[in-house]
């Protein structure tokens, strides 16, 4: 009797402790959509996890999955890391949202973030930054060098974060250069290194001398680099190793101060569901540096671009602006609103060809 | 919708460029196959041929070199399923799954400090005055060397099937390997050297995405085209000429599909998108609606009875 008194103790001290430490911990997970040596997307989503991991060294441990497929297998992957004790967990690709919104229904205690989505819950935020205002800087560079006035646009699927960076990309190509003609391709996949560059090369051939791309590998850059005489832009990482030519600028996305202040949150317990959209003002989208192979008076020109961005002086989608049925959209000086960015289904005036459906 | 941008010859020579690492890819497969074993590791044996000849290519400047490289690591990695399923007697589907899983996570290890990197440019097929021919110059004779290679190599499994008595034994083990036993062949010798010639193809075109079609090292940069291989042997009813159709048609139409939407052409994307994929069966089963079949052993173990 006595000695089961003792063992019952025991375990329950054991329990204890063991509850305690696991409270001490706190454990961050991460989906990632592509593997993480994607020199791209996922590459730079884990230099943030790296980031909180190092910022808060033993207090919180970080897990992550890379390459899972979006769809419903997806859930299986955020299912699987809320019973593996995740508190937060940052579901990093647009068709992770649906999965994502039934996972946080599922496990009410654990919080939730999804990147580039739209639909929230009590323990769900969803998280994206502007990457059409760096699209509007790497546009007027495009529309300023291109000397075939053709610009290739490698485009990945047909969601309004993809349309609107055509967009902005093209209104800014145009107002610099206004015979700027654009041909797109939808390579319907976020990774796929062949067929990026076969999308490239496609393009070069047809004559464009600039690529830009919304998929997340390096090919594009490689194509770029063999065909010689055509600039691209770094997507989502810095892709500095294509330094000086093809790549001459790029757009960064810099998730660590977002991953830290979040994991904060829920190790204070203030962590709250929101909807944030930083730009290059806030810092989560960064332009890296414009090499010399862009002549001085366009890279005056672009930093200008960025500096009236940030301080918001400018807004990439200004009026007056026309949809491309030729109806009208913004008027003189008038400034989109978030809503309809965050749902934009239509090209603006100039662009060809129709956006899948 | 400007068609005229398209340039026909330079079309026809990128489609032999997109073609190339599936047909090596599945004319390895094929033979696998014919020998009467399913494989369905080739996605990593491509992935870890890729990677091999990159490190060797890099290493020591000589594509060729990495070639011959990427041939031996997917050959390598392929020993072992042959070890699981040929002495183990392990099942061959769980174990080419295995192969695939474990081929893709040693090859991200390998790669790693390898992205970014740049291989030395691959050497090219330059006939003097030829290769500048007008269309011709272009689409026949100014190739890499692997996309001739892949060529030659599909016509060789093919006549060596067809024609030669190591052919005729490789399709009786394939067929009937308890009746291939009991004449006194070495089924399972004979199916080993079969799987290391499928390893050794799968990984040729691997390296051929990661040393010229990309060309760079990034993790999983396969993308899928080890299935699509295995899908074509299917579709093709286990002819080699009727592969390399397939894999024409199937890297033709992702080329054409590609410069058709670059030129606005006024067909659904989503059309144009699966295109690949539609014609290149479709084709195959209107062709396969003759009595091909399977390779009677496919997929079976073979425990030599004593």
């Amino acid at each position: 009797m006595k000695l089961h008194n003792i063992l019952t103790t025991a375990v329950a001290a054991l329990g204890l402790a063991t509850a305690a430490m696991a409270q001490d911990k706190t454990k961050v997970g991460f989906i990632y959509v592509g593997p993480i040596g994607d020199g791209g997307w996922t590459y730079e989503h884990d230099k943030a996890r790296l980031a909180v991991e190092e910022h808060f060294g033993d207090k919180v441990e970080t897990i992550y999955q890379e390459s899972v497929p979006e769809g419903t297998d997806a859930e299986r992957a955020i299912t699987q890391m809320a019973l593996q004790g995740a508190d937060l967990i940052f579901t990093t690709s647009f068709g992770f949202m649906d999965p994502t919104v039934a996972a946080a229904k599922k496990f009410p205690n654990v919080k939730f973030e999804h990147a580039t989505g739209y639909k929230t819950a009590p323990n769900l935020s969803t998280y994206s930054a502007r990457f059409y205002e760096g699209r509007a800087i790497q546009g007027h560079i495009a529309g300023r060098m291109t000397e075939s006035n053709t610009i290739g646009y490698i485009a990945s699927y047909p969601i309004p974060e993809v349309i609107r960076g055509i967009n902005s990309a093209f209104i800014h190509a145009r107002k610099a250069n206004p015979d700027v003609q654009f041909k797109i391709i939808w390579a319907y996949t976020w990774f796929d290194p062949a067929k990026e560059a076969d999308a490239a090369q496609a393009l070069i051939e047809q004559g464009a001398d600039v690529i830009l791309q919304h998929t997340d590998s390096t090919a594009p850059q490689a194509a770029a680099e063999k065909a010689g005489d055509v600039i691209t832009f770094g997507q989502a990482s810095d892709m500095a190793e294509y330094k000086p030519m093809p790549r001459v600028s790029s757009i960064i996305d810099n998730w660590a101060p977002y991953y830290i202040a979040r994991t904060q949150a829920v190790i204070d317990g203030t962590w709250e569901s929101q909807q944030v959209w930083h730009g290059i003002g806030e810092g989560m989208v960064g332009i890296g540096e414009i090499t010399d192979a862009v002549p001085d008076d366009v890279k005056a020109e672009a930093l200008a671009l960025k500096d009236a961005i940030a301080s918001g002086d400018y807004h990439p989608f200004t009026g007056p602006l026309k949809k491309q049925d030729g109806s009208d959209w913004l008027s003189e000086s008038e400034v989109a609103d978030d809503g309809t960015l965050l749902g934009m289904d239509f090209y603006v005036e100039g662009l060809t060809g129709e956006i899948p459906q | 919708m400007d068609l005229g941008a398209i340039d026909p010859a330079l079309l026809l020579a990128s489609l032999m460029v997109a073609a190339t690492p599936l047909l090596l890819a599945a004319v390895g497969e094929l033979v696998v196959e014919r020998a009467g074993v399913l494989n369905l590791g080739v996605e990593g044996m491509m992935i870890t041929g890729a990677i091999c000849g990159f490190i060797v290519a890099v290493q020591s400047g000589s594509p060729l070199l990495g070639m011959a490289a990427a041939a031996a690591g997917g050959a390598g990695l392929s020993m072992l399923f042959a070890l699981l399923t040929q002495f183990a007697l392990a099942n061959q589907v769980a174990s080419g799954l295995s192969l695939t899983l474990f081929g893709l996570g040693l090859s991200a290890l390998m790669g790693q400090g390898y992205q970014g990197v740049k291989p030395p440019p691959f050497p090219r097929l330059d006939v003097a005055l030829l290769s500048d021919l007008p269309l011709v110059g272009p689409v026949l004779l100014s190739h890499d060397l692997m996309v001739y290679f892949g060529l030659i190599i599909c016509a060789v499994v093919w006549a060596m099937l067809k024609y030669t008595r190591a052919g005729l034994i490789l399709r009786a083990v394939g067929e009937n390997h308890d009746a291939a036993h009991a004449l006194g062949y070495n089924v399972v010798g004979i199916r080993i050297l079969a799987i290391m010639f499928g390893g050794a193809c799968a990984g040729l075109g691997g390296a051929y995405i990661s040393l010229i079609r990309v060309p760079q090292w990034t993790e999983g940069m396969t993308a899928g085209i080890g299935w699509i291989a295995l899908a074509l042997v299917v579709f093709a009813s286990w002819k080699p000429g009727r592969v390399l159709l397939g894999a024409y048609l199937f890297g033709g139409v992702s080329v054409i599909q590609l410069n058709l939407q670059a030129a606005g052409v006024a067909i659904p994307v989503e059309y144009l998108a699966m295109s690949p994929y539609l014609i290149t069966i479709l084709v195959l089963v209107i062709m396969s609606a003759d009595r091909s079949r399977a390779p009677g052993s496919l997929g079976r173990p073979f425990h030599a009875p004593s």
